[in-house]
């Protein structure tokens, strides 16, 4: 009896059991997008604010390049060259030191309001007052909080002009105008946001010039507008209609927050998403393999690099520098580690940047390694710690790094950590061997040439904390050379001054220059006119459609 | 002999309540000071994540200042201490607001979550236990041991990832990421936080359906985890009851084993499986971190780790305490239930 009881209670459980597989085998719309709705994959845990006064990540960028407008673009088809986007027209004053700009009639911002030179003035204003971290890309003119608004005025309503305190290459400045911390935000709708502020001695302003608004709100008048941002979940984009130039095609972007490339891959291959946007180089692979899907890519600006730290005796002998540039294998590392999301390039300037140099001069050979250690006198090599950040590709390239200089007697212990304490352990220079990429601040080879060779104080101290200052390192020579290109009003000869300067880095430097980033994407074959752009804030939304 | 004076019956009562909350005042001062430390001892600067890679050091500086970083370690315990006891933990770096709203935000999710699982966890955690108990030792016996065993030792992100690979990838029965589709997210205002039944309340069908779609695959694992807990106490539970005297009087009645087992020895042993099924409730919340992730699931785990990546002490302090009162209450809920429910305990 027992039995035939304790079978009903089984039979009831099983029934249980397949009636919930029922539910959720039960017919089931194959997931797909809406039409009208283009949805990205994307790893973009690295925003903080939406402002375009401080935000200065990569994901914000690509976020604010689609929703804000600034008075000058990158050409994204020749990145040395540069077009109007407010600005129908500009000139430069003789002695290159007044830029006038003239806006294109008739511009609206997404709110409704129009577009002023004024609203132009007060963003450069906030900026340069509110002096976030992107900010010294403007005041790098020499415009401070006391003069900005004689520096950046609008002289009528569709006349800007920006003056700048030393006679700079008019390519470096208008370069420098498109970064995004450029951006024109809506000066009405901003105010009606702001907030009182204390002033102190580190800010001498009564308010916040919206900025605690703008984080996460939206006054631009770009292709689209922010809707919302919620971090490390979703940024959800809107078509503007208001937008000046050519309308979008898409009605909404959502970018929705997927950190892991495979969990991306799986959506792209189940329809869940449109565009999986960090794909590893098996994913990648696999997604190519895909009928329903393919595959594009674009080099960007950032380059991976691993460097030296000069307070370590060993690593400051020149021959030892000379001889860990022999000790890499840039030939099986291209083909395999960072196969499509990567290329060899040993020199600081990437490749589409005016003054790029496309000289890669060093192979594995470690007898010539061995050659030069013996040279600096440790013939049996050395110990020595490598800091890397935890994540794909770069644990694996330094692993295939401490193998090759392994072969030469040079042993290294790898210390993985995240990238923030990463990051805090390289600004404190307490590291022996850093191995970790750099991204230009703004399109122009002034951005990499100086922080490659600007340490213009060597002292734990320092308030300017360029990457050669992280490693200890000083070259007066370097320094002066790119100094003086800043000055060079001829952008030809002024890319040929920061080839000089990389074969003479080249030559002799504690930086092994590695490979220059390749952004690749996977995307659904009905998503046409997706492109990926030469730098972040260019990966533009607007052309696609479905 | 004398008698002793009859105690009230309220007095162990609040002499429990009494011992737990300064059992939890204590455990809170611990949890804030632990967090604290713990959060400023890791390597990483708070202000440079915030400011970034390339940021000159004037403005480093001038956030150090702002968030206090400057100021002796003790100092800053004290203004964190003063904040958060207030209720005030602060802003988030990450998403800027404060860091209270963001758990209001969250947490739902992570209860949604962890209700589910809880149900579908003693669903089948009981019967199965029960199973266990009355054919002690025999095959079906064996099998739930396997299956709380399995449960207890495989990682649970890798048991997610090979149920996405399946489910999702493979069959495509379930959604996934996250916890509701792009295409209601826009057309669905939530009221109580807890989408289910907030679709079902609105009448909202194809949301519920959505929505029970995105969260069955997490919640069946987290139940699958909390199963293998509650069968085996089950299990355990029913063997003692069935061994009473009552349980052979009452078969000796003539009663049905069905009513025998399941009207008498469960309900005996309700008592303790209540706090089971609560502490295993209570260790869903807070356990949920590596499913939240797997899943793309918005909810306090996933604040929590995303928060600790971008070093958003703030957000991580804060989530570390709503996690640690939520335990603390359950735990007492849980506590006062089994006074309230069995009188045994008050006699002890």
């Amino acid at each position: 009896m027992m039995m035939t009881k304790m079978n009903r209670g089984l039979r009831a459980l099983s029934a249980g059991v397949a009636l919930s597989l029922l539910l959720m085998a039960a017919p089931n719309a194959y997931a797909a997008t809406p039409k009208d709705t283009l949805v990205e994959g994307f790893a973009f845990d690295d925003i903080l604010s939406m402002d375009p006064a401080e935000a200065y990540e990569l994901s914000a960028a690509e976020i604010t390049g689609n929703t804000y407008s600034l008075l000058v673009r990158l050409d994204i088809n020749d990145t040395s060259k540069i077009k109007g986007d407010l600005a129908e027209s500009w000139s430069v004053s003789d002695d290159h030191l007044t830029y006038t700009f003239k806006l294109k009639p008739g511009l609206k911002f997404a709110s409704g309001n129009p577009i002023t030179a004024e609203d132009v003035a007060w963003s450069f204003e906030r900026v340069v007052k509110l002096n976030k971290s992107p900010a010294f890309i403007l005041t790098q003119f020499g415009i401070t909080g006391d003069n900005v608004t004689e520096k950046a005025k609008a002289t009528d309503a569709n006349t800007f002009t920006f003056t700048v305190d030393k006679p700079y290459a008019p390519s470096f400045v208008l370069n420098c105008l498109t970064a995004t911390v450029a951006e024109v935000v809506d000066k009405k709708l901003v105010l009606q946001h702001v907030k009182p502020a204390t002033p102190t001695a580190d800010y001498k302003y009564d308010n916040d010039f919206g900025n605690s608004w703008l984080k996460t709100g939206f006054a631009g008048s770009g292709p689209f507008k922010l809707r919302e941002w919620r971090a490390n979940e979703a940024v959800v984009l809107e078509r503007n209609d208001n937008y000046y130039g050519e309308k979008a095609k898409l009605n909404r972007v959502i970018y929705r927050f997927m950190k892991e490339s495979s969990a991306q891959r799986l959506a792209l291959e189940n329809g869940d998403i449109d565009i999986a946007r960090n794909l590893s180089p098996t994913d990648l692979q696999a997604v190519e393999k895909n009928a329903q899907l393919a595959s594009t890519s674009a080099p960007k600006g950032t380059i991976y690099y691993m460097s030296l730290n000069q307070k370590n005796a060993n690593l400051a002998k020149p021959d030892v520098q000379q001889a860990f540039k022999y000790l890499v294998d840039y030939d099986a590392i291209g083909k395999t580690l960072i196969k499509g999301i990567g290329e060899i390039h040993q020199t600081f300037e990437p490749k589409g940047m005016l003054g790029s140099l496309d000289e890669n001069p060093f192979k594995l050979d470690v007898a010539k390694a061995k050659e030069l250690l013996a040279k600096a006198g440790l013939p049996n090599g050395f110990s020595i710690t490598m800091d890397v950040r935890s994540i794909e590709p770069d644990t694996g390239i330094a692993t295939a790094i401490q193998q090759t200089l392994g072969q030469a007697g040079i042993k290294v212990e790898i210390i993985p950590g995240d990238g923030k304490q990463k990051l805090t352990k390289y600004r404190a220079r307490n590291h022996d061997i850093y191995f970790g990429n750099w991204g230009p601040d703004y399109w122009d080879p002034h951005s990499n040439a100086d922080t490659f060779t600007t340490n213009d104080d060597n002292s734990d101290t320092s308030s300017n904390k360029t990457l050669v200052w992280r490693n200890t390192w000083t070259t007066p020579e370097l320094e002066k050379l790119a100094k003086a290109a800043l000055f060079e009003g001829d952008a030809a000869k002024r890319g040929a001054m920061y080839q000089d300067i990389q074969k003479k880095f080249l030559e002799a430097s504690p930086f092994i220059i590695l490979y220059q980033q390749t952004e690749v994407a996977g995307y659904r074959k009905d998503v046409k006119d997706f492109k990926l752009g030469p730098s972040f804030d260019n990966n533009f939304v607007w052309p696609i459609s479905k | 002999m004398q008698v002793r004076p009859q105690k009230s019956r309220a007095a162990p009562f609040f002499m429990g309540l009494l011992r737990f909350l300064v059992v939890a005042v204590t455990t809170y001062l611990g949890l804030l000071a632990v967090t604290f430390f713990i959060g400023r001892v890791i390597p990483i600067d708070p202000a440079l994540a915030i400011a970034g890679d390339h940021a000159p050091q004037q403005i480093l500086e001038r956030l150090r200042r702002e968030m206090h970083l400057d100021q002796p370690l003790y100092l800053q315990f004290y203004y964190y201490l003063v904040s958060a006891l207030s209720g005030d933990f602060g802003t988030s770096v990450l998403t800027t607001n404060p860091v209270m709203d963001d758990i209001r935000r969250v947490f739902p999710a992570t209860m949604e979550l962890a209700t589910v699982g809880t149900i579908i966890g003693a669903l089948f955690g009981v019967p199965f236990g029960v199973l266990a108990a009355v054919r002690r030792n025999s095959f079906i016996d064996q099998i739930v041991r396997v299956i709380g065993l399995v449960g207890y030792s495989v990682p649970v992100f890798w048991l997610a990832m090979v149920s996405l690979v399946i489910f999702y990838a493979k069959l495509n029965w379930v959604a996934y990421p996250g916890r509701i589709d792009i295409a209601y997210e826009y057309s669905f205002t939530p009221i109580t936080g807890f989408f289910l039944l907030d679709s079902a309340l609105q009448g909202q069908w194809d949301v519920f359906w959505d929505v029970f779609r995105h969260i069955i695959l997490p919640a069946s694992l987290l139940g699958y985890f909390s199963l293998a807990y509650i069968s085996r106490m089950t299990r355990s539970f029913m063997l003692s009851e069935l061994g009473q005297e009552y349980i052979v009087a009452a078969r000796a009645k003539g009663l049905s084993e069905t009513r025998v087992i399941w009207g008498h020895a469960l309900r005996s042993a309700a008592v303790p499986l209540i706090t089971v099924i609560a502490l295993s409730y209570a260790g869903l919340l807070e356990g949920s971190v590596l499913t939240e992730i797997v899943f793309s699931w918005p909810g306090i785990g996933f604040y929590i780790t995303s928060s600790l990546r971008n070093a958003d002490m703030n957000a991580v302090l804060g989530g570390t305490i709503v996690v640690g009162t939520v335990f603390i209450g359950i735990n007492l809920i849980s506590d006062l239930l089994y006074r309230t429910l069995d009188p045994r305990t008050r006699r002890k």
